[in-house]
């Protein structure tokens, strides 16, 4: 299993988007922290670029790959290999060349600019959201064989997460906004990762104030140690879910 | 060595393989023979555990190979289209394979990587490969862990003359070894002087397994190419009426 991992992980170092990617990001963090007056502010701005480039990155970049390495893939299959090995090492190359890629790009400028309790917040949730997503890139390459499909789903799901799910829970605000619905917003929150770290962040950086009372509910669930806790399972479980999915399948998949 | 037990197999509701049961051994060179997209690359997929069969189940030395995958080693497997990473060179794939099968360096079997020539060609990116060399790849890595059962899924489609004959007096060779080989192919005239045994696929039914003397016998006809020839246009004649 090892020297898939170890095969995977050199073919991804050597690829161009992920060296590209990892200068982008480093390139946006330095000149953010630079801009603006205080590296607090920097976070909250590096934030809502990191929310949006690392999902869509993540997302793309896996699913091409995984869609390049068909060949890879057949050829692995029908020599002594488990398929669930091939599979798992796949994921775990691909996972830790975009985490590699993240702390390279944002962790470090952020240790440089702001190593607080919020920068590493900052940091772990671009970690976990690398991993949801090439995550959710295996299941999508394993489910559909079609490569333009696949990549136009993966695309697709980045908007549903980055952009339409804020959409819909707005228009599901304004619907039932006579109601008592803040707890359900807590909820509701919990279906998108992406969602989940911009909560985090705001509360990690005290601007839960400016989300009126909503911001209050979401301040005493987040804050406490018991809804930490929770968060931290349910991102768990949204990186771990799809992957065991496309496991699943990838062990019966005719190739 | 190889015992397939009701096998069928549904691509959506495409019937690819229906119900073939067969007993292949050891010291045999089997024919595998059928007109186009009548399964048999799918039954040697099955075989390689590389498609899962609807029904049925493969045995491999007695064992089902279901969810299996060590008696792998134990098969060569050269590909109909060899798929290689396009980005490796020849040399990484040999390594990465060599890395898989983890065989002691004495003990593999470079026969036809040299003479093939691969050691030139270390360096080369398999994109950049002719539809030939690919096959030669293939091959090599096929024998190279000298396996006991060899599935060849039409091996000399996209050979030179000179190479067929290289991979064929190779292939006569590995039959002294008391191995199981199973060729696929449709050119049959290559077949005639090395097979024993015929198998013949229609439309995923499983038509005869006799040996090529008895075929030649029923037949009444002196080659190979002659006696599907007529089984072919027998069958066409029968669909018909």
């Amino acid at each position: 299993m090892n020297k898939i991992i170890r095969y995977v992980f050199a073919d991804l170092l050597k690829n161009r988007t992920i060296v590209i990617y990892t200068l982008l990001l480093f390139t946006l963090s330095i000149s953010i922290f630079n801009m603006e007056s205080s590296s607090e502010k920097g976070l909250v701005s590096l934030m809502n670029i990191i929310l949006f480039v690392v999902p869509l990155v993540s997302i793309i970049f896996s699913s091409i790959y995984l869609y390049n390495s068909a060949e890879f893939i057949n050829l692995l299959v029908s020599q002594p290999l488990q398929r669930q090995k091939i599979w798992c090492s796949l994921f775990i190359g691909l996972a830790s060349a975009m985490c590699i890629s993240f702390l390279l790009g944002v962790g470090i400028p952020t240790l440089l600019f702001e190593a607080s309790l919020s920068g590493l917040t900052l940091i772990g949730s671009g970690l976990f959201l690398s991993i949801i997503f090439v995550s959710v890139a295996m299941l999508i390459s394993v489910w559909i064989r079609d490569k333009s499909k696949g990549i136009g789903l993966a695309i697709l799901l980045w908007l549903y997460f980055a952009l339409l799910f804020d959409a819909l829970v707005l228009f599901f605000l304004f619907q039932f906004s006579d109601y008592p619905i803040e707890n359900a917003m807590v909820a509701i929150s919990m279906l998108n990762p992406i969602d989940i770290c911009r909560i985090f962040m705001l509360l990690q950086v005290d601007l839960s104030a400016m989300m009126g009372y909503t911001g209050a509910i979401f301040r005493d669930f987040f804050g406490t140690g018991t809804g930490m806790a929770i968060t931290a399972i349910i991102m768990a479980l949204w990186a771990i879910i799809p992957v065991a999915l496309s496991i699943r399948y990838f062990k019966k998949k005719d190739l | 060595m190889i015992n397939i037990q009701h096998i069928s197999k549904k691509f959506g509701k495409f019937q690819v393989l229906k119900d073939i049961n067969l007993n292949l051994n050891g010291g045999e060179c089997i024919a595998l023979i059928g007109p186009n997209g009548s399964g048999k690359t799918t039954l040697i997929k099955a075989i390689l555990g590389m498609v899962v069969p609807s029904k049925g189940q493969i045995l491999f030395n007695g064992h089902d190979i279901h969810n299996q995958w060590a008696y792998r080693n134990e098969i060569g497997y050269m590909p109909q289209i060899g798929q290689y990473p396009e980005n490796m060179t020849i040399g990484q794939v040999f390594d990465l394979m060599k890395d898989i099968r983890k065989m002691p360096e004495d003990k593999l079997d470079y026969e036809l990587y040299h003479s093939f020539g691969i050691p030139e060609l270390l360096n080369k990116r398999m994109g950049t490969l002719s539809g030939g060399t690919r096959q030669k790849v293939s091959a090599c890595l096929a024998f190279l862990f000298s396996p006991k059962a060899l599935v060849l899924d039409e091996p000399t489609a996209g050979l030179d003359p000179l190479s067929t004959e290289i991979l064929k007096e190779k292939i006569k060779k590995e039959i002294g070894k008391n191995k199981l080989i199973i060729i696929s192919s449709h050119v049959l005239s290559d077949l005639d002087d090395m097979v024993s045994q015929i198998i013949y696929i229609q439309e995923g039914n499983l038509l005869f397994h006799k040996s090529l003397n008895q075929l030649k016998e029923d037949t009444g006809a002196d080659k190979l190419s002659k006696a599907i020839a007529q089984i072919m246009s027998a069958s066409q004649h029968k669909k018909e009426i």
